[in-house]
């Protein structure tokens, strides 16, 4: 145990001089402040930033509606029948989604619409200056939503996903691996037969 | 500037008094905004203007711009006065003290005298501010001010005095003309109780328990707003670069330096800036002394070690004339 002593003076000079150097010091190298309006932030490409959504990967499943703590998802859909594609097969439904919007005036930021999306609907995109003059124009749209998919980096796409206008980037036997997986999918996503 | 008329070279001196007393201010306020920030690892002001150069005048507009509020429990002439009384001193305090032989707004024979004496007198806005008020808040940090000036007049005078010893006389042109280089070690003691004195008076950090605004909110300024407050915080940095030039005159020669004939002005604004920044430094590296704290430092250890330096130049001038 040590054993407590009142500062001297000499304490008290060193202290000073100490205060005195660490500010000298900081003076001399360059300061941190980015000056952001003129200068973007280089951001972790993960960022929370937003949240985007893939809108051909969602089947108004509901989940994310359902699980959001602030209720700021917003989803209407209805159901299409699609006909019966052999002779003799049956007609089959499918969810349309008209309405998907979010109202980040709500949103709390906290992902987890992401994480229960089984269908690879919802990602984080680092885009973040997206704030608005009225708070009502915080509610967003799918297609403003889709926008957003651009930034969301290649390593959080679902496996198969190709952004429109990339496909002649990539490789042929890839690209074939992928369209495999991708119908494997769909008919596991069928109802029963 | 002798073959002109008596009152045009009067006015002209008092013009060019003016725009010193309001364009140094300006300068070591963007200093301070400049130095502090990069101290701390900021930028500073940066958008009005290039590098921020133009902040103070924005500042400025915008204190205009304010309302000017008289609290109804305030002592209206008092209050209204005090940001006058704190400001106008060190506008008088300017105009004698010089930058060179020549370069002296008025020249009087016992300036050193005049200028310790005038400075004192900014006190009296403070308290008055205090007093005017209304707010105990307010008044507890006049008093706050009033007590730490009391105690640090005292050293400050005493190491003043021992300057004037040593060059035998009162005038500020004088001093500088009598000073030479040794004098730095022979003067240390007192330059150095002179120079934590005069921080004391500014109530600058360390010493700005009157101000403290975790304890007195903003002290005797506390229900100032618009141009009063402005003027005040001109008062501040006026105090900063009057005390910079005095101290740059007593202690460290003024004008001397090479070819002193042609540069000497800008040998005294160069010295005294550098006196300036240390004084704005101490703001950014130092914690506030309390209250007791301040008064022990002035009476223990600031007028001893003033009466020290007293008795050493008392010897010196003793044997060397």
């Amino acid at each position: 145990m040590t054993t407590h002593r009142e500062p001297g003076a000499m304490d008290l000079l060193r202290g000073l001089g100490k205060g005195l150097a660490t500010t000298a010091k900081t003076l001399a190298r360059p300061a941190h402040t980015r000056q952001y309006p003129h200068q973007e932030p280089d951001l972790p490409e993960r960022s929370h930033g937003v949240v985007a959504l893939l809108e051909e990967n969602c089947t108004s499943c509901m989940l994310c509606a359902r699980e959001c703590p602030s209720w700021c998802i917003y989803i209407d859909s209805h159901k299409e029948t699609i006909e019966p594609g052999p002779e003799g097969g049956r007609a089959r439904q499918h969810n349309v989604l008209d309405r998907f919007d979010i109202d980040f005036s709500l949103c709390m930021y906290c992902g987890i619409c992401i994480e229960v999306c089984p269908f690879d609907a919802l990602f984080w995109a680092p885009d973040f200056a997206y704030s608005e003059g009225d708070i009502r124009n915080l509610l967003h749209d799918k297609p403003k939503l889709g926008t957003w998919m651009t930034n969301v980096p290649d390593s959080t796409l679902p496996d198969g996903y190709v952004r429109p206008g990339q496909e002649a980037a990539r490789p042929v036997a890839d690209a074939a691996q992928h369209d495999e997986t991708q119908d494997g999918t769909e008919q596991a996503g069928e109802p029963d037969g | 500037m002798s073959d002109l008329p008596l009152t045009v070279e009067v006015a002209l001196k008092a013009v060019v008094v003016l725009a010193a007393f309001l364009s140094l201010p300006l300068a070591i306020g963007q200093t301070e905004h400049k130095v502090m920030a990069h101290m701390q690892g900021r930028l500073g002001p940066m958008e009005a203007g290039p590098h921020g150069i133009a902040q103070l005048v924005a500042d400025g507009i915008k204190f205009v711009q304010k309302e000017d509020v008289t609290p109804a429990a305030a002592d209206r002439w008092v209050f209204r006065l005090a940001p006058a009384v704190a400001l106008i001193p060190y506008l008088v305090a300017l105009a004698v003290i010089p930058w060179s032989a020549a370069w002296v707004a008025a020249d009087v024979p016992a300036s050193l005298l005049f200028v310790l004496a005038i400075t004192s007198v900014g006190i009296f806005g403070t308290l008055m501010a205090g007093w005017g008020s209304g707010n105990k808040y307010s008044l507890v940090g006049g008093m706050r001010a009033g007590a730490q000036l009391v105690s640090y007049e005292l050293p400050m005078v005493l190491a003043a005095a021992s300057v004037a010893m040593a060059a035998g006389t009162l005038s500020l042109t004088g001093i500088a003309e009598a000073w030479s280089w040794w004098w730095l070690v022979w003067q240390l003691p007192g330059a150095l109780v002179f120079l934590i004195a005069a921080v004391a008076e500014l109530q600058r950090v360390p010493f700005d328990a009157p101000i403290a605004d975790s304890e007195v909110v903003f002290g005797p300024y506390t229900e100032y707003s618009g141009l009063g407050f402005a003027f005040f915080l001109l008062a501040e940095y006026a105090g900063i670069v009057v005390m910079s030039l005095l101290f740059t005159v007593l202690f460290l020669g003024g004008w001397s330096g090479p070819w002193s004939d042609t540069l000497g002005p800008l040998w005294t604004l160069l010295k005294a800036t550098a006196v300036a920044i240390l004084i704005l430094w101490l703001r950014v590296a130092w914690p506030r002394v309390r209250e007791d704290q301040l008064q022990r430092l002035a009476w223990t250890v600031l007028v001893p070690l003033a009466l020290v330096q007293l008795g050493l130049t008392g010897i010196g001038v003793v044997i060397w004339t």
